[in-house]
């Protein structure tokens, strides 16, 4: 097995999961709490990669990232060296390739919170900014859990973006799926049957973790 | 100027009738206004806007001559701005935080300690110390209820904003409460309006109501005012109930309780923690009219009097007797021409001890 792919795989996971966290609650809360009447669009804009095949969403990003484009001068002038298949591009990518995966959960969550609670906390002198994170939040933690583990759960999975941004460099960008491509390419049939085992095993725990806590099998917290 | 709110408020609606409103409410000394009305007449929409979580069309707000709302000027003091206690129908106490944490939950810009004992002021003000440290899944209806009075007030809000307080629990209980809000609204000297379809808690609670039907203001007065001499139909058909008189428990004999009501005695059913001085009430369609003279009935109570005024109202007839007081009786037309009513008539007025209610007065 190839432990490097193995840690690149979890590193980005684990970053994209947690970047969406930071930028997917304001997201999500706008989504949630605008009146705008053409919130829609941009409900539809975040909800693109679920159906959008992987390779056009990487081709776009490629080419908005590219040395050819205004972002793609501007990173290069800041840092050096392209975005384009390195470890930050490919962050970038899988952060919107997953956006969905965080922010729908974390929205669906912020729905159920009572209308009646949010405006009783405004009556009792609470800002916005406060009632969201002294009522909202923690009334919405199942969600948030759902929607960090899911877009890590499906980081850890891509494939198509991930070659189209990424490319396939060792320790850097080589992903577990891109390893196991590269195995039956080879013809390497226990080494890809190994890696597919793992991937398999963790995608499904981490699913039964969503769902159990989602159902409340075992009570982690006090019951509402 | 008197201190006071002066709302002045227009706000349409798809569904429902279009809510334009003129409403004064004084706040020196402080009273506790009722908005009375059918529900769907308006009067949560209006209580909303006092409170702003909605906002009103066209019209402005006033609080102490300070702007809480103004449609021309885009003016809209939010709730957290307004210095208010608002109270839900259905309390809205989160979930997530203990009784004491939904208590403290305001109060911002207070020392550890001093949340601490303001917490606990409340608490034992509302009698529910014992409750601190459970969650409002935990709680009765009737707890639950203490528990967002106990919130709403923790801050020392200018105004008491309170939607059906009573209405989400059952009979008995509510019984109780409505006894107990009473004091401690007396008691904290707070000026509050109230939310009530309900006219035994307008009765109890209210110093001046207003009374609202399909987004229009009917009529104001005192509660008793309001009840017992209704402007018109309108007014008379959202309140139900026609008489409403001061009087004076004498004794009470069997659960019957015998009430002075000027000179003339009314037999009721005594209600348990009965207070000596009362509001009593009979609805116009609890009372017959028969021919003096006729036979004995179980009605409990028999009072000679003569026809005072006839008003008709459709298929039926308001009739005002005068038997010592003013009582309204709801007949139809046919026993109207039976009977020969007319103006300065002798009637008999029967009605039964059960439909006496009695009501504790402030």
């Amino acid at each position: 097995m190839n432990w490097m792919a193995i840690w690149v795989t979890c590193k980005l996971a684990t970053l994209t999961s947690l970047t969406l966290l930071i930028i997917g609650l304001p997201i999500a809360y706008w989504l949630t709490y605008s009146k705008w009447r053409w919130k829609f669009l941009i409900e539809s804009i975040v909800a693109l990669p679920l159906v959008l095949p992987p390779t056009v969403l990487g081709f776009y990003i490629l080419i908005s990232i590219g040395p050819h484009s205004p972002i793609g001068r501007f990173y290069t002038d800041l840092v050096g060296h392209p975005l384009p298949f390195s470890f930050q591009g490919l962050l970038l990518a899988s952060i919107l390739y997953s956006l969905p995966f965080a922010v729908q959960p974390f929205a669906t969550a912020f729905e159920q919170v009572d209308r009646k609670l949010i405006e009783a906390s405004w009556t009792l002198g609470l800002s916005k900014l406060k009632t969201f994170y002294r009522l909202i939040l923690p009334l919405s933690t199942a969600g948030l859990i759902t929607g960090v583990v899911l877009s890590f759960a499906h980081t850890l999975g891509e494939f198509g973006v991930v070659l189209m941004v990424g490319g396939n460099i060792e320790g850097i960008t080589r992903t577990v799926s891109i390893e196991i491509y590269d195995e039956v390419q080879a013809l390497n049939y226990a080494a890809a049957a190994k890696t597919s085992a793992l991937l398999l095993l963790v995608s499904y725990t981490v699913l039964l973790l969503v769902y159990a806590m989602n159902r409340r099998v075992w009570s982690v917290w006090p019951q509402k | 100027m008197a201190p006071e709110i002066t709302l002045n408020i227009r706000k349409t609606f798809v569904d429902r009738a279009t809510i334009a409103v003129q409403l004064r409410l004084p706040l020196d000394p402080p009273s506790v206004t009722i908005l009375f009305g059918p529900s769907g007449s308006g009067k949560t929409t209006i209580l909303r806007c006092l409170a702003g979580l909605e906002q009103p069309e066209a019209g402005t707000i006033l609080c102490n001559g300070q702007i809480w709302f103004d449609a021309a000027t885009h003016v809209h003091v939010p709730p957290q701005a307004r210095g208010l206690g608002y109270m839900a129908q259905d309390y809205a106490l989160f979930p997530n935080y203990t009784v004491e944490g939904n208590i403290a939950y305001g109060l911002s810009g207070l020392s550890v300690q001093g949340k601490k004992a303001r917490v606990n002021e409340v608490l034992s003000l509302l009698q529910i110390t014992q409750l601190a440290q459970q969650k409002p899944a935990q709680l009765s209806g009737g707890q639950q209820q203490r528990v967002a009075l106990a919130r709403a007030i923790a801050r020392r809000p200018q105004l008491l904003l309170l939607d059906e307080p009573l209405s989400a629990l059952d009979a008995p209980t509510r019984t109780k409460l409505c006894e107990d809000l009473r004091m401690l609204l007396t008691r904290l000297a707070i000026p509050a309006v109230v939310v009530t379809h309900d006219w035994t808690e307008a009765l109890a609670l209210g110093d001046q109501m207003a009374v609202i039907d399909e987004g229009r203001l009917l009529q104001t007065g005192t509660p008793q005012d309001v009840f017992s001499r209704p402007i018109n139909a309108d007014v008379a058909r959202v309140v139900g109930i026609e008489t409403v008189l001061h009087g004076r428990v004498r004794e009470i004999r069997d659960e019957l309780a015998t009430v002075q009501v000027g000179p003339v005695p009314v037999i009721a059913v005594a209600s348990p923690g009965l207070e000596s001085d009362v509001f009593v009430c009979i609805r116009a369609e609890d009372v017959t009219l028969e021919l003096a003279g006729s036979s004995e009935t179980s009605a409990r109570n028999h009072l000679r009097g003569t026809v005072q005024a006839i008003t008709s109202l459709g298929a039926l007839v308001r009739v005002t007797i005068d038997c010592g007081f003013l009582l309204t009786a709801l007949v139809t037309r046919s026993a109207q021409s039976e009977l020969r009513l007319a103006i300065g008539s002798d009637v008999r007025a029967a009605f039964k001890a059960g439909s006496v209610h009695l009501i504790p007065r402030r």
